[in-house]
């Protein structure tokens, strides 16, 4: 599930960019407000237009905003797109949930029919061999056992 | 008429806290997802990815119990163990996480199972970790899964299957 916890990609940048919680304000406003230069989004903040750089800075090589390169005025622009790669990257995690709970789905279902003469089963297990070996024909028989849940149900 | 597929899973990840919070019905009631979760006969069934083999090491689940498990694959394998803090049955289920991957850290997933109406659950699941960077990680991870397990294959079954 998350033996990818240490890649240090562009996405992962990103994410602990925003765990700041004064440059996701800046994000916050960027996204309301449009373009803004340094002084104009550091004005509302009790710390120095350096400080606020330096949030930029963290923002910008994250690709989460890009600082146009013409005119002394130099707005911070905010990347959209990488937002939309961050949902997308979200629903990854989300999918990979809906799967083990679909795969949880089936377990349910199968245990309604065989529920008698599992029902006395211990939960304790000391070293036991179990693998999912099997659980492929969980899947292909879901059809069925899915009326058997849906007349159980009733 | 409730069919398994109108069973969204929903993510919120607290913008100010290290929290994932994981939120889905089942049309089963509570008593028997609760078995799904704590019987380890069930629970390697449908933990894993299809190609992975779940093995359990250790499963004591009683509150101050403990559990460990291996995940493999060809001559790939992790290991994931922590504590049942507290089980409550068919009702809250408490442990501590952690994997072989960063075994300093550690993950406290709190699970409550609600009644619904017509013999169905909602579960609710949170998850603290120690900080928002590593939460933001987590979630970023299921990318990296997603590749490996070859979300193009499942992508196709499922639309044949339709």
């Amino acid at each position: 599930m998350i033996k990818g916890l240490f890649v240090t990609d562009p996405l992962s940048r990103a994410f602990a960019a925003l765990a700041d919680p004064t440059r996701r304000d800046l994000v916050a406003r960027l996204a309301a407000d449009g373009d803004a230069t340094v002084g104009e989004l550091a004005a509302p903040y009790d710390v120095s237009v350096q400080a606020v750089s330096k949030h930029l800075k963290v923002l910008e090589d994250a690709g989460l905003v890009s600082r146009t390169r013409d005119a002394q005025r130099r707005p911070v622009h905010l990347e959209a797109e990488v937002f939309d790669l961050m949902t997308a990257w979200i629903e990854r995690y989300r999918r990979e949930a809906e799967e083990r709970f679909g795969r949880l789905d089936e377990v349910l279902a199968a245990m309604v029919s065989t529920s008698s003469t599992t029902e006395s089963s211990g939960s304790t297990t000391e070293g036991a061999g179990s693998t999912t070996e099997g659980a492929g024909s969980t899947t292909e028989s879901s059809g069925s056992t899915t009326e058997i849940r849906e007349g159980e149900a009733s | 008429m409730s069919r398994t597929t109108t069973n969204q899973t929903r993510i919120e990840a607290d913008p100010d806290l290290p929290v994932i919070r994981i939120v889905r019905e089942f049309d089963a009631p509570p008593e028997r997802v609760f078995r799904a979760w704590t019987d380890p006969e069930l629970f390697v069934q449908w933990i894993g990815p299809r190609s992975i083999d779940t093995t359990i090491e250790r499963w004591d689940a009683r509150t101050g119990g403990e559990w460990r498990y291996t995940g493999s694959r060809d001559d790939f394998s992790m290991g994931f163990w922590g504590s049942f803090h507290e089980v409550r049955p068919s009702e809250r289920l408490v442990q501590t996480f952690s994997f072989d991957g960063a075994p300093d850290g550690v993950s406290l997933e709190t699970m409550t199972f609600e009644p619904l109406e017509g013999g169905r659950c909602r579960i609710t699941g949170v998850s603290v970790v120690e900080s928002l960077e590593i939460r933001d990680r987590i979630l970023a991870s299921g990318m990296d899964v997603g590749v490996n397990e070859g979300y193009e294959k499942l992508d196709e079954l499922l639309a044949r299957d339709a």
